[in-house]
């Protein structure tokens, strides 16, 4: 069996490249994809606990975690439309209109 | 009626409302009938409310009206009530009866003026606060009246606002008055500290019962007066009234010659109790009153308005009352207001219908020759000025004369004040009687010195003016002989009950030898007689150039007179100026370092705020990078 340490690793490995993503990046759509990036990599912690410690718990929590990713890719993407039709960009730095 | 006093003012309150609410929509029919019958209707139910009153009161108590305990807090007890007694009886029928008629007089004088229905609502307002004025039944119901009629002279005298005199003189009126009202309202205060009620009857009851000291009263009495020369116009608070012929004639008529301006001399008749107990006081009164007699006299010599003469006229005027009421002839007092109520308003009427006829001109240097154009306006404006002047058996004589008797044969005060009082009194019954003729000979007589367009246009007004004309002058004429013969005299018999007796105190209606009375009266009509001769040798055959041959003789009396001694002047350079300049210095001195010091606050905060805002970059990253450092040190702290 795989040792769980071994998913600990790639889930921070995939945590740290979702956050740079989102540090670095200036398309709305690539810094939306690093969250589900880092999202996803605390989705595999739960999971990969669940299996060493036999508990249904972290598996649930997962359920939970994926309904909200998806309503927040809805709430998101709509922001992003609605940007794009307004200002023909989804560069954040250029939504700056509340700036001071 | 004797116990619904309240309606007798509330029925032109009424008229007041449905013109100042309606009166624009309804149009002018409607105004004119709601006007005059609010003010015929205040008329018939005061006079109805009069004949009860005689009827069920003989011997002339005091009938009270209460309408509900107004003010109840621990000792300090004031009610709203009404009050017939001989006094108001008087100035009920004066006030109710001569405002009808001016009230219809206006319908024909403003027929023509923008305003219609604002003005009746005025006027009704206005007749409405006098009654509460004459009604009353304690100082503090007296004081509503008595601010009520201020806040309507002060409306009606800038009721031509477009123009830039009418409301400075209006507000000058306003402002002079509140002078005048701080000294009545510290009176109040003072009968409500030291007597506990401000009831007419309870204060000149506890002020005869003794035992009230003597500085008290006089500060009283003196408080009262300063109130009572705001609104009666006298020195040194008088400078409003002719100011005040800004507003429409017939207002000058009601408010500014028959009825408001009265409220001053009532007050201290009202008073009388209070006044025969502190001397000093009705000395004051006295000589004030003779001063302002002569000063005003003397400048209505050399007006060429025709409002401003009457005007100053109406100032002298009131200054013969209060010689009256200030030397204890309080009967005598309001015997010359209400025969002055009759000449007076009819002169100005008289002058409304001079201006009417000559489009709105009021200069009496373009006028002349009126006589034969505008013949009852003329005759009894004739009429009134006699009565004015002095001449028996018309109004004012009688009532002067008893003035002046009055003054001389005086026991209260030594014998060189009476005749300092009466040698005032006398020389301004003599410049009374020129300036009026003056007046008359400059308007009437001589050929017409207008335009020609003025002089088409010359017509005698409609029935609606000449009907209070004619009325008026039958009571200038008869009015002073059947009101107050001599030793016959009906309103001193009627007037008997409103003074008390007080023990120490000579009576208020103090007997004059025959002999006196009958001397002074040879003198006073020769007086007249001399002022008259004195017009007509100077003005009826020379007319503008008997005052150019003064002017050219006297210039520096001349300039004077008209200029009214620089009176306004004077004030303006040792109190409006001084004031004005320490306001300026309060805005921009004061109110500046207070805002300034308020408004370094907020810079200070702004400045904060602007060094904080350079953290807020509006950059989602940035947010984010804070984020995870914030989460890793705390991370790192925990573990």
């Amino acid at each position: 069996m795989i040792p769980t340490h071994w998913f600990l690793i790639l889930s921070a490995i995939l945590f740290t490249i979702g956050v740079c993503g989102v540090l670095t990046r200036r398309n709305g759509i690539t810094i939306f994809m690093c969250i589900e990036l880092m999202v996803n990599a605390v989705n595999l912690t739960f999971v990969a606990y669940a299996r060493q410690f036999h508990q249904i718990h972290g598996l649930l929590f997962v359920f939970f975690v994926m309904a909200i990713a998806a309503a927040e890719a809805a709430v998101g993407l709509a922001i992003f439309i609605s940007l794009f039709h307004h200002r023909h960009t989804i560069d954040v730095d250029e939504a700056n209109l509340m700036r001071w | 009626m004797l116990n619904t006093l309240w309606l007798i003012p509330l029925l032109p309150f009424a008229g007041f409302l449905l013109n100042g609410l309606f009166g624009k929509r309804l149009g002018k029919g409607f105004v004119t009938a709601v006007a005059l019958l609010a003010s015929l209707g205040a008329a018939i139910a005061g006079t109805i409310a009069v004949v009860q009153y005689h009827a069920a009161y003989p011997s002339g108590e005091r009938h009270v009206d209460l309408v509900y305990n107004w003010i109840a807090s621990g000792s300090v007890k004031a009610d709203l009530a009404f009050q017939l007694d001989p006094l108001s009886v008087v100035m009920l029928m004066v006030v109710t009866w001569v405002g009808f008629l001016i009230h219809l007089y206006s319908v024909g004088y403003m027929a023509h003026e923008h305003g219609y229905g604002r003005y009746f609502a005025y006027l009704n307002l206005f007749l409405s606060e006098m009654l509460v004025l004459i009604l009353g039944s304690s100082y503090l119901v007296m004081f509503i009246g008595w601010e009520g009629v201020g806040l309507c002279s002060y409306l009606l005298i800038g009721f031509y606002y477009e123009t830039d005199y009418a409301p400075a003189a209006g507000k000058k009126a306003f402002v002079v008055n509140r002078i005048g009202d701080f000294g009545f309202l510290i009176a109040m205060f003072l009968m409500f500290a030291y007597f506990g009620s401000v009831d007419f009857a309870k204060v000149s009851q506890i002020a005869a019962g003794g035992g009230i000291e003597h500085w008290l009263l006089t500060a009283i009495c003196l408080l009262l007066f300063l109130g009572a020369c705001g609104k009666s116009a006298q020195i040194p608070l008088y400078v409003w009234l002719p100011d005040a012929m800004a507003g429409p004639t017939p207002v000058s008529a009601l408010i500014h010659a028959a009825t408001m301006v009265t409220a001053g001399v009532y007050m201290v008749v009202r008073s009388n109790a209070l006044y025969r107990l502190a001397p000093n006081a009705m000395m004051v009164v006295a000589l004030i009153g003779a001063l302002t007699a002569l000063f005003a006299a003397t400048i209505g010599i050399r007006q060429w308005d025709i409002k401003k003469v009457l005007a100053y006229s109406t100032v002298s005027q009131l200054g013969f009352m209060f010689i009256g009421v200030g030397v204890g002839a309080f009967t005598a007092g309001i015997f010359h207001l209400v025969t002055h109520a009759f000449f007076k308003a009819c002169l100005f009427l008289g002058s409304g219908s001079v201006i009417h006829a000559m489009s709105g001109e009021q200069d009496m240097r373009k006028m002349g020759g009126l006589k034969s154009k505008i013949p009852i306006t003329y005759w009894t404006f004739l009429i009134a000025t006699i009565a004015i002047a002095g001449i028996p058996p018309l109004a004012g004589f009688f009532s002067k004369d008893e003035i002046l008797a009055s003054a001389l044969a005086n026991p209260y005060f030594p014998q060189w004040f009476n005749a300092l009082i009466w040698i005032l009194g006398t020389l301004a019954a003599f410049c009374t009687a020129f300036y009026m003729f003056r007046l008359v000979y400059l308007t009437f007589f001589g050929s017409f010195r207008g335009t020609h367009e003025q002089e088409h246009h010359l017509h005698e007004s409609p029935w609606t003016m000449t009907l209070p004309l004619i009325v008026l002058a039958t009571l200038s004429a008869v009015g002073g002989a059947i009101l107050g013969w001599p030793h016959r005299h009906f309103l001193a018999a009627w007037l008997h009950p409103i003074f008390p007796e007080i023990g120490g105190v000579p009576e208020a209606q103090y007997e004059i030898s025959p002999n006196l009375e009958y001397g002074l009266m040879f003198v006073s009509t020769a007086i007249a007689a001399l002022g008259i001769w004195a017009a007509y040798a100077r003005f009826y055959k020379r007319g503008l150039a008997a005052d150019e041959q003064f002017a050219a003789k006297m210039p520096a009396v001349a300039n004077g007179m008209e200029n009214k001694w620089y009176v306004d002047e004077l004030y303006a350079a040792t109190i409006v100026r001084p004031l004005e300049g320490f306001s300026q210095f309060l805005w921009r001195g004061i109110d500046a370092l207070i805002d300034g010091l308020l408004a370094l606050l907020g810079y200070v905060v702004a400045a904060i705020g602007d060094l904080l805002r350079f953290f807020q970059t509006g950059n989602v990253r940035n947010y984010a990078l804070m984020f995870f450092l914030g989460v890793i040190v705390f991370v790192w702290v925990l573990a």
